[in-house]
């Protein structure tokens, strides 16, 4: 287990500065702001080294290499390109790109100049979701006035670089947080996704090379060409360089956006982090990597937060969301209410998907109705197993993954509402 | 291209690196289950039921839309494979009415099919079948949207083959449905009816409106003289609706069977088709002759005719005014006929056999009703005119052959192959040259016109006289040429375009299925038929100069006027 140690300012990514307010463009360059641009611009390849050094990995829920992706952009010969920034921060329990567009634009901007270069776009957009009115308008100002000190727009500072960016408002869809749904979605078309391969570095917005990358991924690029891919590696664990952005909430007694180094356990999240539990109750399950994520128990929680090892324990760190249920949760109550947000959101354009969260979300209204069999919860355990395995998009795959830990870890919860449970938990010599 | 090795069910296969693991599998004879693939189609990969287990991937994926890779491991029967797929079945079930046994795709729905082969015996789902209304708005097509299984065929065709963009999903999730905008009715929106969603729905979804009852009715009334005409395309495709092979020629038998079905006369559509290229030649010559709208487009296609209308009111002046060979007929069939026969038109019922959907529609137009009866009464499609067989039970295979009755059946090739793409312009070409040039064709073919290519153009020489042409079939291809027209940019003399991939062969009334393998053998077999007739020129048909002599007497003149040519409406979208 690892020992805890907050990190110091230095150490870290991301400076918030005062929280009350954002950081302005003259104090972002006062801490240091821009030299990575200034250094990117005048050795991109460099740059680009020190990415691909740092291990940065995507921070949207996929873990991409971004290194890797820039240099499959490189590899195109295509001229007209794009970059994204994807700002369609949708996953429930989340709030770390909400913070960095508030509090830092400019280095998220600084960020999104740096990847353009090196993905040799000359256009491109931040998809911001609806829902985030002050980071749109943040955002909106935070360019304009980047263009106007010559770090945006033509001939970055007096380069032969030049990046121009437009704000794309979501119109509140979960989905279009899909990196193909969110493409389509700029392209005026419905926000579902599209079959990949093509990945969009092939064929992204309107059929160009597109880079589209999260934006806790391209706030980080600052850092790591400014202080080097060694700084960044002294952080987090061989597999899992650096730090992710933690949005921990539920019944801790500090709730809150926490920088966290790679192989923290996440009982130390919630423990020096979070401060612990909130109330004498004690800690029943925790649901990390939001809505699609998992929900584990205590005894899983010894887990360092590092991309190896919670995928051998079958944990997602996803967008870095982390929900403390105590005991006086119930965990049918999350499920159901997972579910809920899943039927909803899904574009019903596959059938795994569609039909299985049409068929989920009965049998969970019976189960919390006290109406189900066991012979339900095994059907829902079919059905969630299919989603998982067929679903068209990450959508209905991590709908079938949160499903399935809930099952995995808390069947007896499921079962003990079950009309019929009797019997079944008498043989075990368990009581209902 | 080259040559990659996969393993597939743990034997290694060689197999082209540009496919995918469906193609692959297929190419070596492994079938895996599919829904909302169709041949032709781009992937959409929404079904699932293809999915496939392949080492290396977490989840399964997708065949159809997963490219093969060197080395790949492919597993297409794993338990794995298995339970997921009659998983999704089960699924699609819990959410489709159970209503197998009266359903009008019984025989030939994929869905079914595949609940036999993947052996559903129990649906583990919740019923959850909808109850919405039908939209059996137009007289063609029936759209039950509780069949819908959202593959999606049916907007792809409707997008990106037709471009009329009717069929399109909306809403999301559970409440997703593929209709027309705002859930509006096919008559309520610019839908041409041209069927091509139907010939592509795996299920009952969509289908043409089944008018074989009062057919049958028709038959059975003792008062009524009930004559049939049959489409040229319909004779190379019937045999395979009875379920020959693609493009089995079947003209004799096809009289034969309409006789037992009880129809007083059998008719030949391929003899107005003729009537048709005199009508039209002569008014193309008069339009080059007189500075009329060119190019001249042809009108013998209902779907065509509709999406013009929808969607280029401003261009009708280009379309010939003849009505089409099918409705020409109804109109001669309760004139001249009735004249020559001495039967009372109202007592006369004139029956289509057609490949098409549209041609429901077509009939009921009501400019169509110049004689003061409504030209054709009933149109059955292909497959209509199939299922009538089955209940009588004729054994089609085992039919003799039988010839059409005169004066109405009497044909050419020509007319034949006004079934096929670039038919039309041909026949007309046969035609024109001769009464243009005063000289006699060498070689009747031309071949620049014929075939599969979305829009052919050809400048053909008359005697001296070079003429272009233009043929597009498939309305995205109809569009392309009439967006160059709009911009002044064509310099065709005459146009000929057919609504459906292929022309008449590839209609929404065929044979399911209807891929670019089955166009072309049925295109091939339209070819034969022409190349057997012992007339291949409209000008030459016997019984057409006679129509003219004894009836219409010229063409263009009065009668043709009230008869046999029409006026069309601007409708907007």
């Amino acid at each position: 287990m690892s020992t805890f140690r907050e990190l110091d300012s230095y150490d870290r990514v991301f400076n918030f500065g005062n929280y009350d307010s954002s950081v302005s463009l003259s104090e972002y360059q006062q801490a240091g702001g821009y030299e990575a641009l200034r250094m990117a611009i005048g050795n991109p390849k460099q740059a680009l080294e020190e990415i691909c050094r740092a291990g940065l990995r995507g921070r949207g829920g996929a873990a991409f290499p971004a290194g890797l992706k820039l240099k499959m952009m490189q590899g195109n010969t295509e001229k007209q390109r794009y970059i994204v920034c994807n700002a369609d921060e949708g996953e429930p329990g989340t709030f770390k790109d909400r913070f960095i567009m508030n509090h830092i634009p400019f280095q998220l901007l600084e960020g999104i100049t740096i990847a353009a270069i090196l993905a040799g776009a000359e256009n491109g957009f931040v998809y911001i979701r609806h829902e985030y009115p002050l980071a749109q308008e943040t955002i909106k100002k935070s360019i304009a006035e980047a263009e106007a000190a010559g770090l945006l727009g033509d001939n970055i500072l007096g380069s032969e670089f030049s990046l121009h960016l437009k704000i794309f408002s979501g119109a509140g869809s979960y989905l279009c947080g899909e990196e193909t749904a969110l493409l389509s979605s700029i392209e005026g078309k419905k926000g579902r996704p599209r079959v990949k391969p093509p990945f969009p570095i092939e064929s992204g917005l309107w059929g160009k090379p597109t880079l589209i990358n999260n934006v806790e991924t391209l706030a980080n690029i600052p850092s790591i060409i400014a202080k080097g891919s060694d700084w960044y590696r002294s952080l987090g664990t061989e597999d899992s360089p650096g730090t992710k952005l933690i949005s921990l909430s539920g019944d801790v007694k500090r709730r809150g956006l926490y920088e966290v180094p790679f192989g923290t356990t996440f009982r130390e999240i919630i423990d020096n982090y979070g401060g612990g539990m909130k109330e004498v109750f004690t800690l029943k399950a925790v649901n990390i990597g939001g809505s699609s994520g998992v929900v584990v128990p205590p005894e899983e929680l010894d887990c360092p937060m590092e991309y190896g090892k919670c995928a051998e324990r079958g944990i997602t760190i996803g967008s870095g969301a982390v929900y403390v249920m105590d005991e006086q949760r119930s965990i049918l109550g999350n499920v159901h209410n997972r579910v809920h947000f899943f039927l909803h959101e899904s574009c019903g354009k596959c059938t795994p998907c569609r039909e299985g969260l049409r068929q989920v979300n009965r049998i969970i209204d019976r189960v919390i109705e006290g109406e189900a069999s066991l012979k339900d919860i095994d059907n829902l355990e079919r059905f969630t197993r299919c989603m998982q395995e067929a679903s068209f998009c990450g959508l209905g795959q991590a709908a079938g993954n949160s499903l399935i830990s809930s099952l995995k870890y808390f069947r007896k919860e499921y079962e003990n509402s079950c009309v019929d449970c009797v019997g079944k938990t008498a043989e075990r010599g368990e009581l209902c | 291209m080259r040559s990659i090795d996969i393993n597939i069910n743990g034997e290694v296969l060689s197999v082209p690196d540009n496919i995918t693991i469906l193609e692959a599998a297929k190419m070596h004879g492994i079938k895996i289950p599919t829904l909302c693939h169709f041949p032709d189609q781009r992937v959409k990969a929404n079904c699932r039921v293809c999915v496939v287990e392949v080492e290396g991937n977490r989840n399964l994926v997708a065949s159809c839309s997963t490219p093969v890779r060197e080395g790949m491991k492919v597993r297409t029967n794993s338990a794995r494979v298995r339970e997921t797929v009659q998983t999704i079945l089960e699924l699609i079930f819990a959410n489709h009415p159970q209503e197998c046994l009266t359903c009008i795709r019984n025989a030939n729905c994929e869905l079914r099919q595949l609940a036999a082969e993947h052996g559903i015996r129990e649906i583990k789902a919740d019923m959850s079948t909808p109850l919405l209304p039908l939209d059996n708005s137009t007289p063609s097509i029936v759209r039950d949207p509780n069949k819908c299984i959202k593959c999606g065929r049916c907007a792809e065709v409707c997008h990106h083959v037709q471009t009329t963009g009717i069929l399109y999903s909306h809403y999301r999730g559970i409440n997703g449905s593929i209709t027309p905008e705002y859930g509006k009715t096919l008559a309520e929106v610019a839908c041409v009816l041209c069927g091509q969603c139907v010939a592509v729905c795996p299920v009952g979804a969509i289908h043409e409106k089944d008018d074989t009852a009062a057919v049958w009715a028709a038959l059975e009334n003792p008062e009524k003289h009930v004559v049939v005409q049959v489409a040229p395309s319909v004779r190379v495709s019937i045999a395979e609706e009875m379920g020959q092979a693609p493009g089995t020629i079947a003209t004799g038998k096809l009289v034969t069977a309409l006789r037992r079905l009880g129809f007083n006369k059998i008719f030949d559509t391929d003899f107005t088709a003729d009537l048709t290229i005199l009508e039209e030649g002569n008014e193309l010559l008069q339009r080059v002759k007189n500075g009329g709208a060119l190019p001249m487009i042809t009108s013998c296609s209902p779907g065509w005719i509709k999406f013009i209308e929808h969607n280029y009111p401003e261009q009708l002046e280009h379309l010939s005014t003849c009505k089409s060979p099918q409705q020409m007929f109804g109109a001669l069939a309760k004139t001249y006929y009735a004249e020559k026969s001495g039967i009372d038109p109202k007592d006369i019922v004139v029956v289509s056999i057609m490949p098409c959907t549209a041609k429901k529609y077509e009939c009921t137009r009501p400019e169509m009703k110049s004689n003061g009866y409504q030209d054709v009464d009933y149109v059955l499609t292909t497959r209509e005119f199939g299922r009538m067989l089955r209940q009588s039970g004729i054994d089609f295979a085992a039919l003799a052959d039988s010839p059409f009755d005169n004066p109405l059946g009497m044909s050419t090739g020509a007319g034949a192959i006004f079934g096929a793409t670039g038919g039309v312009m041909e026949a007309a070409l046969r035609t024109v040259y001769e009464v243009v040039t005063g000289k006699e064709l060498a070689k009747l073919e031309f071949e620049s016109v014929r075939g599969l290519e979305g829009v052919k153009e050809a400048t053909v020489d008359l005697d001296g006289l070079p003429v272009k042409v233009a043929v597009a079939h498939g309305l995205g291809n109809a569009r392309k040429v009439m967006d160059k027209i709009k911009a002044g940019e064509a310099d065709y003399a005459f146009v000929e375009v057919m609504c459906c991939p292929g022309g008449c062969i590839g209609g929404g009334g065929q044979p399911y299925i209807t891929k670019k393998e089955t166009r072309m053998a049925r295109i091939k077999a339209i070819y034969e038929v022409d190349a057997d007739m012992p007339l291949r020129k409209s000008h030459a048909n016997p019984a057409v100069q006679e129509l003219y002599k004894d009836f219409l007497k010229e063409p263009l003149g009065e009668k043709s006027h009230h008869l046999l040519h029409t006026h069309y409406q601007k409708r907007g979208l």
